[in-house]
């Protein structure tokens, strides 16, 4: 019995989270699925009518206003912060003093929510209180940073802000990285004489491509699933200029009481995130099999 | 579990006490919890208990009533609905639809709703027939607010039409104050569209095109006309607006910084709660053009199981639509009593005016509901346009390309 115990013990630990993970995510995928064929308003319904969902969201220009931001915000969002981090963290490798009171100030922004880091720029970028009036009461009248409230220029504020409250992060992730490198081979590389810069881009920097990897996948998780960045700083605004999949999503099921529309613009986020993260989760799996 | 419990056994005790008669309980979901809407409720929670029935509150704050919907959708499918929940417009009907409202006709019948209140808005509270809602109030939504000092030192009078409104603007920018107080959120450029619509096109074609959605109306040369108008206030507008609230707009016609807002009564609020004085400070006008549009608040009332609830249903309505309730919230909150046989003694000219304008356009036909306060659409529809009215306000889009988006957005959210 005792034995038998122990061998089994494990799986009986696991299993209650095991059950939950399998009910409450992907049970409920797969009736957010269900849902989206379905002509659900106010309430769920479970009569399944085909597509018509995904053609109401396709032919919406408002999602497509949506989509659009979200490849501007995750592309300029993912390649600054991690260009951005790679550089800071570079920096602060090269053994300089205060190091460790550097990479808390730069880290800090990360332990702030994202509705603080919104509140905080909305005040920063308003044209009435903050940047622009400021310099314009120094006496340069003509200067003008209007992005908040400029449909065109809105999206930028977000990936802005973003990348102050990201970029700390990746750098700590980079550093890591930097130091794990083995030192024999820098120290090697240095007694043959190859400059500095040489020994980064071709020794250090390949070595680190798992945490390029980690950087990547988690900053474009967090890029997809942006919600309360946007509804701090811009509220979806001007307009719904600066509208991401997730207020989509939003709006459609608790403003308007069009829970099947709602459901087909999740199906499609969870989608964006799988053609993402599946070549990932391959590659790991191939790498362990190996 | 044990809350059911305990409550069986004080009832099973009550009735053996000898209570013969069910004391009325109600459960009510609202979302009114700003200071003066907050005043209005404990008025009604304080003749509830006057009258020996048990108040339980469930006040949901945020998002303007979402947080409060996402509630009701939660105790609704699990079975367990409020007794009565702050609900207004197609929404009543919506929710008929799924069916979980009760009937309170008895009621209504026995208090003579339909001989107090206006037809147009007792039709909002039936479904199919029969009544499942009790109104509270009606605000209107088709006002513009000014500064009278500003308006009488630049010579310009409360303007009748949109022409004397663009021409009072331009003077008024010209003196370098901003024409028009205005906060870029979706709802309140669609408050500034419809009493447009309703200006320029006139009840008939507010009616064709922002109620029954008839695809003509909405792509006529009266909607691209509207579409101009919109691009002209645009004009009008300070370059800081997006995102402001709405009572920050109101605080800038206060302070001179602006002359004319365009904000439902509620603005009315605001004015008096900074001590300004109707006519003598500021002034209140219909927006240009004939015809009133209506906002009116109401309870809906759910279906419920037990004697003790229903009771309890039937009291919280008799109440609502009661005399004193109707003139002792609606001095608190800004809005009209929705019964018309209330004596408007204690109340402001503002009132009056709307009092008086509400009873005319309900003989003239000219009584309908706003679009931009889900009185006149559902959810997804208002939506729509809201979406359209909000991206033209806020880009460069020009009135014919926002005239196409309006008839394809409106025919995808059916």
């Amino acid at each position: 019995m005792a034995r038998w115990f122990e061998t089994h013990l494990p799986k009986i630990v696991l299993a209650p989270s095991f059950i939950a993970v399998l009910i409450f995510v992907y049970g409920f995928i797969g009736w957010t699925a269900w849902v989206s064929l379905t002509r659900s308003k106010l309430l769920p319904k479970y009569e399944i009518v085909g597509f018509i969902q995904y053609d109401r969201l396709f032919a919406s220009p408002r999602w497509d206003t949506a989509m659009t931001n979200l490849y501007i915000f995750g592309g300029m969002f993912i390649v600054i912060s991690m260009v951005l981090g790679l550089i800071l963290a570079i920096l602060l490798d090269q053994q300089i003093r205060v190091e460790g009171a550097i990479r808390t100030i730069y880290l800090y922004p990360m332990a702030l929510s994202m509705i603080v880091t919104g509140t905080a720029w909305k005040w920063i970028l308003n044209p009435g209180l903050g940047v622009q009036a400021m310099v314009q009461g120094w006496g340069f009248e003509n200067f003008k940073f209007d992005w908040l409230v400029n449909p065109d220029m809105a999206i930028y504020t977000i990936v802005l802000a973003a990348i102050w409250q990201s970029s700390g992060f990746v750098m700590a992730l980079f550093l890591a990285g930097l130091r794990s490198v083995d030192t024999e081979i820098i120290r090697a590389a240095q007694i043959d004489g190859i400059p500095t810069w040489r020994v980064y881009t071709a020794i250090i920097i390949p070595s680190m491509a798992p945490i390029f990897l980690s950087a990547f996948i988690v900053l474009a998780h967090l890029a997809i699933k942006s919600f309360d960045l946007v509804i701090a700083l811009t509220g979806g605004g001007p307009g719904y200029a600066t509208d991401l999949p997730a207020t989509y999503m939003y709006a459609m099921a608790f403003s308007r009481g069009d829970v099947g529309q709602a459901a087909s613009s999740a199906m499609i986020m969870m989608l964006v995130i799988f053609i993402i993260v599946v070549p990932y989760l391959y590659s790991e799996l191939r790498a362990k099999n190996d | 579990m044990k809350h059911t419990a305990f409550a069986a056994i004080s009832a099973i005790a009550l009735t053996a006490a000898g209570v013969a008669v069910a004391e009325p309980q109600a459960e009510v979901l609202h979302w009114w919890t700003s200071g003066g809407e907050a005043k209005s409720v404990a008025v009604l929670q304080k003749e509830f208990a006057d009258n020996g029935g048990t108040w339980t509150d469930m006040p949901v704050a945020g998002g303007g009533g979402d947080a409060a919907m996402t509630a009701l959708r939660a105790r609704v499918l699990s079975g367990n609905a409020p007794t009565a929940v702050q609900l207004k417009g197609p929404a009543i009907q919506e929710w008929y639809e799924e069916g979980v409202l009760a009937d309170i006709s008895s009621v209504a019948e026995a208090e003579g709703w339909a001989d107090v209140l206006p037809e147009q808005i007792a039709e909002h509270m039936k479904c199919e027939g029969a009544w499942c809602a009790a109104p509270v109030n009606v605000h209107r939504v088709d006002w513009i607010w000014a500064n009278k000092d500003v308006l009488e030192a630049n010579g310009i009078e409360m303007p009748t039409t949109w022409d004397e409104f663009n021409a009072a603007a331009e003077k008024l920018q010209a003196a370098g104050i901003i024409p028009l107080a205005h906060g870029g959120q979706a709802w309140q450029d669609a408050t500034v569209f419809e009493t447009v619509v309703l200006g320029l096109g006139g009840p008939e074609f507010f009616q064709q095109a922002l109620v029954d959605l008839d695809p003509e109306a909405l792509t006529s040369d009266t909607m691209v006309a509207v579409f101009d108008q919109m691009r002209t206030l645009r004009g009008y507008v300070d370059d800081n607006f997006s995102g402001r609230d709405w009572n920050l707009a109101t605080a800038m016609v206060m302070n001179g910084e602006a002359a004319f807002q365009i904000m439902g009564d509620w603005a009315k609020g605001e004015f008096l709660a900074a001590g300004k004085v109707p006519g003598e400070d500021f002034l209140c006008g219909s927006t240009p053009g004939e015809g009133f549009l209506y906002n009116v608040d109401s309870f809906a009332m759910f279906d419920v199981k037990g004697d003790d609830k229903k009771a309890g249903q039937d009291l919280l309505a008799e109440l609502i639509v009661g005399p004193s309730f109707q003139e002792v919230f609606n001095l608190n909150k800004g809005s009209i009593p929705v019964r018309t046989d209330v004596a408007l003694d204690k109340f402001d000219d503002c009132a009056h005016l709307s009092s008086e304008d509400m009873t005319a356009s309900a003989e003239g036909g000219a009584l309908l509901p706003s679009y931009a306060h889900g009185m006149a659409l559902r959810g997804a529809q208002a939506g729509a346009i809201t979406d359209v009215v909000t991206a033209h306000f806020n880009s460069d889009m020009s009135s014919a390309d926002a005239v196409q988006m309006l008839a394809d957005g409106v025919a995808n959210s059916m």
